[in-house]
């Protein structure tokens, strides 16, 4: 275990210092209305701030790029499964239903 | 295994100590990646019902206090410092600030408990737990139907009921961690349960990250 790389303090309290910010910062937004933008906002400082723990406190930045893959990929199949279920009851409303006789034959 | 080889922690099956710590961490992850994936579907429909229930949703998040959620994310995020520093002190093998950084972490996580038991009895004191005693009478929210509000204080409740769950398993580990610093099985050499104990810990700091802005936060432009 000869490189680990130790963080310098000053990291770990730069992090600890913008993830506290971060949540003032969302606090704020929430009351400012900004339509349907609200929810997006609020889902990106949250997605920042996950960055900066997995990136920093769970030294994905220093680790074998394996590490990083499988951190992505379970974002990343998470964001499939949130969209994919949404692509459905979003649209379910867009279209008239089918009339009940054309479904009986 | 030799005494020398187990006093650098390294299982004979490991063909360096490298190896060995490159294994744990990836064996770490591929658990919290699952625990994506367990928490994702309680946020998968968290967002199928908000997308039905919008009204009332938004009245559900109004009975929530932005001030013991907020007072809770700073904990939560200190503790994910100490956390942090206690995982670098191990990376130096210096044990006795390793225990020190731990303890307070335990604290901060005691901390985090208690403003969730204050939250929760509040919520019991208001008839806000879904259940029989459920009523919704609030004057400014009454066009919106109860049954929605509960299903919006069900998903509370259950999310911050398996967050509450991971915490205690969490302190649960750090304890376990002081005694194997205690026992010396820990040193500069040597220190992957520190370090993977770390990252359970930051996970469950990241799924609150979600939960405080979503449960707490939305609507409030209303």
């Amino acid at each position: 275990m000869s490189d680990h790389h130790i963080v310098p303090l000053k990291i770990y309290f730069l992090i600890f210092s913008a993830l506290l910010i971060g949540t003032v910062i969302t606090v704020a937004v929430a009351f400012v209305d900004m339509g349907f933008l609200n929810t997006p906002v609020a889902l990106i400082i949250a997605l920042v701030k996950a960055s900066l723990v997995i990136l920093y406190f769970m030294h994905v930045k220093y680790s074998h790029k394996l590490v990083g893959l499988f951190a992505f990929a379970g974002f990343f199949w998470l964001i499939i499964m949130l969209a994919m279920t949404m692509q459905d009851y979003y649209t379910r409303g867009w279209e008239e239903p089918v009339p009940i006789e054309f479904l009986s034959e | 295994m030799s005494d020398a080889a187990h006093s650098l922690g390294r299982a004979h099956h490991f063909e360096t100590a490298e190896q060995q710590y490159e294994s744990a961490t990836l064996g770490m992850w591929a658990f919290i990646v699952q625990e994506i994936l367990f928490f994702g579907g309680l946020f998968g429909g968290y967002t199928v019902y908000r997308n039905l229930y919008i009204d009332a949703f938004t009245a559900g998040s109004h009975q929530l206090d932005i001030f013991w959620g907020g007072l809770n994310t700073a904990v939560l995020i200190g503790s994910s410092l100490t956390m942090a520093l206690a995982v670098r002190c191990a990376q130096k093998g210096e044990r006795n600030s390793i225990i020190n950084w731990i303890v307070a972490t335990i604290i901060l996580g005691f901390a985090f408990l208690g403003v969730k038991y204050i939250e929760y009895s509040h919520k019991w004191h208001d008839n806000l737990v879904p259940g029989s005693s459920f009523e919704w009478n609030n004057p400014d929210y009454l066009h919106v139907a109860g049954g929605q509000v509960k299903i919006f204080f069900s998903f509370y409740f259950v999310m911050t009921g398996m967050h509450a769950l991971h915490m205690i398993i969490g302190v649960g580990i750090m304890l376990w961690m002081i005694v194997k610093v205690r026992r010396r099985e820990i040193n500069e050499h040597y220190f992957t349960p520190i370090e993977i104990s770390g990252l359970y810990w930051h996970f469950v700091d990241i799924v609150w990250i979600f939960l405080f802005p979503l449960l707490y936060l939305i609507g409030r432009h209303h």
